[in-house]
């Protein structure tokens, strides 16, 4: 009995019947009409509700992901100050480890794209169905007022059947969203979870500290050294200090030389010129 | 005809195009008679690509029912199974 029907036409045919239904329950058109603009209201809070919510989401994973750029750049300087100190055991780990850290990355960066998408999706749903509630709004108050019942109930039922594909469609959409975002909460606090017992130190913050304790460490022998280096030295010029005052006492004088020449040449003149003006 | 890409909107066809549209459509029923998921994606895709290029979008208050509903981009036999079940439909 049931001719064969394409996949899409059914689906189509369910939208349309969901409308039907809730168009029968009704008997009067006015109710219809306020009760449907009542739950588009309310379909759209929730749509903003649900940009607001993949946003956070978003912003979250946003976070991490400077988090785990920021181990990264951790781990590639520790690697070149392992390198410059000689160790280059140690320089590979940390670059085993900023590997790691690196595939994460690129795995929230995937994640992120996708709530950037699904967040763009939603607010363009929450745009048109926005439109159409305003439209809606409108013409129930003109079939309100313009025509026989039925009239109007022609007129509602296509309005009604228009605006409530638009809500299924939103609605949808909403749970889609919904859904990826509720993985992702579970993603983002499971990562929250970690860094925080630590448990993911072996691939972000922990190697940190291993690999910065023993490059601490090798900075600080070399501080050591640099530090006896300059001991040795300054103890090698133990005598220096003698020879140096007198250089540096030669070197005053070096400097100093024309003044103390001019003032003896001044003293000599003005020392001669009172005798000579005393003379005069 | 009307047709709405779920999660895009609405767009206008050409009724000169439903035979076109039609084969298309054919061609998706064909892989879910025979559960190929990829050739179910592949058609669907050619469908709505296809509605896209011919089609002009509605103003986003029209309010005119639809003719033929779309799958959103990326849905699979299992949504449109749930679809067809009346499963995440907001009642109107």
């Amino acid at each position: 009995m049931v001719a064969p029907m394409s996949v899409m036409k059914r689906v189509t045919l369910i939208f349309r019947s969901k409308a039907n239904k809730a168009l029968d329950k009704m008997e009067d058109p006015r109710e219809t009409l306020d009760y449907s603009y009542q739950t588009q209201l309310e379909l759209l809070q929730k749509v903003r509700r649900g940009v607001a919510d993949v946003a956070t989401s978003r912003k979250r994973v946003e976070l991490q992901i400077n988090q785990l750029q920021q181990s990264s750049n951790k781990l590639d300087r520790q690697a070149r100050d392992a390198l410059a100190a000689g160790r280059e055991d140690l320089a590979r780990e940390a670059l085993q480890r900023k590997s790691g850290v690196q595939s994460q990355i690129v795995d929230l960066t995937t994640q992120y794209q996708s709530l950037q998408g699904e967040e763009e999706k939603l607010t363009g749903a929450s745009q048109r169905l926005q439109a159409k509630v305003d439209a809606f709004r409108t013409k129930k108050e003109t079939i309100k007022a313009t025509y026989t019942a039925a009239e109007a109930q022609t007129r509602i039922n296509e309005a009604f059947t228009g605006i409530s594909e638009e809500m299924g469609d939103v609605g949808m959409a909403i749970q889609r969203a919904e859904d990826k975002t509720e993985q992702m909460k579970a993603r983002a606090g499971a990562i929250d979870e970690l860094m925080a017992s630590g448990a993911l130190d072996d691939v972000v913050s922990g190697p940190r500290d291993d690999i910065q304790a023993e490059l601490d460490r090798v900075g600080a022998t070399n501080g050591v050294d640099a530090e006896l280096a300059r001991m040795k030295t300054e103890l090698a010029q133990g005598s220096a200090p003698k020879q140096i005052e007198p250089g540096t006492a030669a070197a005053g004088p070096a400097v100093a030389e024309p003044v103390i020449e001019s003032q003896p040449a001044g003293a000599t003149q003005s020392a001669d010129q009172p005798p000579a003006g005393d003379g005069q | 005809m009307i047709v709405r890409i779920l999660g895009e909107g609405q767009l206008r066809v050409d009724d000169s195009a439903a035979g076109e549209l039609n084969e298309l459509d054919a061609k998706v029923e064909a892989a879910v008679d025979v559960g190929d998921e990829a050739g179910f994606a592949a058609a669907l895709e050619n469908l709505r690509s296809r509605v896209r290029a011919i089609g002009t979008p509605l103003a986003p208050d029209a309010l005119h029912p639809s003719e033929l509903i779309l799958p959103q981009e990326g849905a699979t036999m299992d949504d449109v199974r749930r679809l067809l079940a009346g499963d995440g439909l907001i009642p109107g």
